[in-house]
């Protein structure tokens, strides 16, 4: 009668002081950060802020000591919300923190673990994901990048794609053919920490849309990667990429990477000259809110799980399938209740905002997984396929 | 949930499954009361689970009574076991005592007028759109008198009811008094801006509207497995299986929605100041009892539109209690002047002090 595990979750006493703790730190640290930059959200990138984040001790905070300081998923997700919410420049330092470093920890050697952590901690080191090449997209485990034994490690050749931050990274996690396919195509595949600075690594960035340099190719021509750097088991890459997706899909940042766009919304509703405003402001930004409140709770609830051991895959791709499609209803209902054209320079916040999320939107659906994926795994979680 | 929580919501999908079958269903539609049903209901405790054991009740929370509500949508019950729940338990709150059988109640605060005083009182008016009305053997109102509103509890054989039923051929009519002496009469709590009942009807029919939905996707899943188009499942077709995905999705939305407002009026100290997490629900559960109840519709093709299949059950009440007890439109209105009035900076430090302890 259930399909899915999302029983609600409360909050630890602890959250509300840490809570407060974070938006004193943000109202100060971000007093300068203009709307423009917050709406880009977590794709924002600036290493001193996350250097900054580090030393506070708020990244890898669940993580067991000596890495983390061993606080519970829940107070992670106070954490990051409230960056999220206020739009700081996380890029740099989310992906390893997200999904790197718990994948490490999971799967990695004590050695990896001693020599890769602590950087991530200290939000000065930064990863990015490899999972995407020319020819696989969704389908992942058509991948060819393929790494062959050498003496003391593998060497690597071929081609990722779409590598967010790679140019800025020191380092990727990458998902390579090391061994045959197998009946079910999921055998064979290994994972990789590459050092970005080793000799036949090329990065070049690819210009998106929107204009910004931030999606890269990674081109590997003979990169030597020494035994130490393999992750987990040699052909155990795919139950491995499964596990770190769970930790990508599952968070707020999937529905609250347009949160500064409502903002502006409701900043410009409440401008508005009270004999233009109508219940039709209202009845959008309630509907909005409406979605928001719940998304927030099904997202607590499977951090939740997480808390507890359990891997939430299903209900993890359910919160992201709803958040994304709420994301992107934004810059519609913006447009229906305000029907401004936005300009590139110039324009209020609310301009400003709408600008950039109206272009950046459709691409939220395709990173983390497309939405015809992710139903797909929804499917399969309820019995279809 | 609590152990007794968990006995209850057991026994009631135990009582459903055997006693609201297509036959029940057709025979409550064509408007005879199920005599067996009610009765297995009432001596489980489960008509009155909100009530304090000391007025006769099993004294849950409204977390622990989500899994009644919930089961008597996913079951399309035709009882009026929200109405009797919520009702008894504003009655409990207002010290009133809470009679046997079924009680409705209405959210209209201006349509009916109480003279007279703690001797003799007398109600006058009419009522639109009571569910239930000539069913129920009470019905809980709100009556003005003088510049004040206050419960007052009418009996059946007092009124006389203009029956009608809704989309989902539950009853609901109009009802008129003249001049009728009340069962009860006890000040409305105070602080309710919403009528008390539109308030707490409106979670109720959140919680069912979140089991119907629920009920709509099994019957979904079982059918797209058994039926087979093109010589495999429906189930095999990709894009079944992504309405289905999405009729999953909503469902999971629906069901969070309805039971964080349920747990919001538990923690709060005074149940009123819920209201944006009842908002939040009601809006919520609307509209993904739209989009499920369409979902539905497509997978299961023309047997669905069948007065025999089940489907309609469901998605009938679906279409019903979305817009009773406040559409979304009416709660939207209210959450977005809530919002709009604190705020575009208070916006997110008002998401996260929700619900108000
Ligand atoms: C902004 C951005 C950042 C990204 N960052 C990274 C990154 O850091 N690292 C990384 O590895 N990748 C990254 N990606 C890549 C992303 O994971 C892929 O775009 C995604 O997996 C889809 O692959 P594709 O683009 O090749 O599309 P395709 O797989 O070619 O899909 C095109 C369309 O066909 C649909 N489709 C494909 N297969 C099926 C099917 N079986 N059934 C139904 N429909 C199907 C898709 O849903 C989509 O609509 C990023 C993408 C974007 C847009």
């Amino acid at each position: 009668m259930q399909a899915f595990n999302l029983d609600l979750c409360e909050l630890p006493p602890s959250a509300a002081a840490l809570r407060e703790e974070v938006r004193a730190f943000l109202g100060e640290t971000l007093a300068e950060f203009a709307v423009a930059g917050r709406a880009r959200s977590w794709v924002g990138f600036d290493g001193d802020f996350s250097a900054k984040l580090g030393a506070r001790g708020w990244l890898g905070m669940t993580w067991p000591e000596p890495y983390g300081r061993e606080r519970s998923a829940l107070e992670r997700y106070v954490v990051i919300e409230e960056l999220l919410a206020a739009g700081a420049p996380v890029a740099a330092h989310w992906i390893g923190e997200r999904q790197s470093g718990p994948l490490i920890l999971r799967f990695g050697t004590d050695d990896q673990q001693k020599r890769l952590l602590p950087g991530i901690v200290a939000g000065k080191s930064f990863f990015c994901i490899g999972m995407s090449e020319p020819n696989s997209g969704s389908d992942l485990a058509s991948i060819r990048t393929r790494g062959v034994r050498a003496d003391g490690g593998w060497v690597i050749n071929g081609q990722k794609v779409w590598t967010t931050y790679a140019h800025k990274s020191h380092y990727m996690i990458a998902l390579v053919r090391t061994g045959e396919a197998g009946d079910n195509r999921h055998a064979g595949l290994s994972q990789f920490i590459v050092d970005l600075s080793t000799t036949g690594v090329t990065v070049r960035p690819i210009r998106n849309m929107i204009g910004d340099e931030e999606f890269n190719e990674v081109i590997f021509e003979d990169v030597f990667i020494p035994d130490d750097m393999l992750v987990g088991e040699e052909g155990n890459g795919w139950q491995q990429v499964i596990a770190e997706l769970a930790f990508e899909r599952s968070g707020p940042d999937r529905f609250l990477s347009s949160f500064g766009l409502i903002v502006e919304m409701v900043r410009r509703a409440g401008e508005m000259p009270r004999e233009k405003q109508s219940d039709r402001t209202d009845i959008a930004i309630g509907r909005l809110v409406a979605h928001l409140i719940t998304l927030r709770q099904m997202s607590l609830a499977v951090a939740a799980q997480l808390d507890a051991g359990v891997q939430p895959v299903v209900e993890a791709t359910v919160v992201k399938d709803l958040g994304v499609a709420f994301e992107q209803s934004i810059p519609e209902i913006a447009h229906e209740l305000f029907g401004v054209s936005p300009r590139l320079d110039g324009g209020d916040d609310f301009e400003k905002a709408l600008a950039y999320v109206q272009q950046a939107n459709v691409s939220f659906s395709l990173r983390g997984g497309t939405t015809e994926i992710l139903r797909g795994v929804i499917a399969r979680g309820l019995g279809l396929r | 949930m609590s152990d007794i929580s968990t006995l209850l919501a057991e026994t009631c999908t135990r009582l459903f499954t055997d006693l609201v079958t297509a036959d029940s269903l057709r025979a409550a539609e064509a408007g005879e009361w199920p005599g067996d049903l009610w009765p297995a209901l009432e001596e489980n405790g489960l008509t009155r689970p909100l009530v304090p054991e000391a007025q006769g009740g099993v004294g849950l929370t409204w977390q622990d009574t989500f899994p009644i509500l919930f089961a008597a949508g996913y079951h399309a019950a035709p009882v009026p076991l929200a109405e009797t729940i919520v009702a008894g338990w504003q009655l409990a709150e207002a010290g009133m005592a809470v009679p046997d059988g079924a009680i409705t109640l209405a959210d209209d605060q201006t349509s009916l007028d109480l003279a007279g005083s703690d001797s003799a009182w007398h109600v006058s008016g009419r009522l639109e759109q009571v569910p239930w009305a000539g069913s129920a053997d009470h019905i809980l109102a709100i009556a003005k008198n003088d510049d004040q509103r206050k419960l007052v509890l009418l009996e059946r054989d007092r009124i006389s009811v203009e029956s009608d039923t809704n989309i989902g051929r539950d009853p609901r009519g109009a009802i008129s008094v003249s001049d009728a002496s009340p069962a009860a009469v006890a000040d409305l709590p105070n602080g309710f801006m919403p009528a008390p009942m539109l308030l707490f009807a409106a979670l109720a029919r959140s919680a069912q509207m979140a089991g119907a939905i629920a009920g709509v996707l099994d019957l979904c899943v079982e059918y797209a497995g058994d039926r087979e188009q093109f010589g495999r499942p429906l189930a095999k077709f990709q894009a079944i299986q992504h309405q289905l995905a999405i009729l999953a999705t909503e469902a999971a939305a629906a069901q969070t929605a309805a039971q964080y407002a349920c747990r919001a009026v538990d923690v709060t100290p005074r149940a009123s100041l819920a209201i944006q997490e009842i908002a939040t629900a009601k809006i919520r559960t609307g509209e993904a009892a739209g989009k499920a109840a369409a979902i539905g519709h497509q997978v299961h093709g023309a047997i669905g539109f069948t007065e025999e299949y089940r489907l309609h059950y469901l998605t009938r009440r679906l279409w019903s209690w979305r817009s009773e007890f406040g559409a979304e439109l009416l709660w939207a209105a209210h959450l977005g002047a809530v919002i709009t009035a604190g705020g575009a900076d208070e916006l997110w430090p008002h998401i996260t002090s929700l619900p108000k302890e």
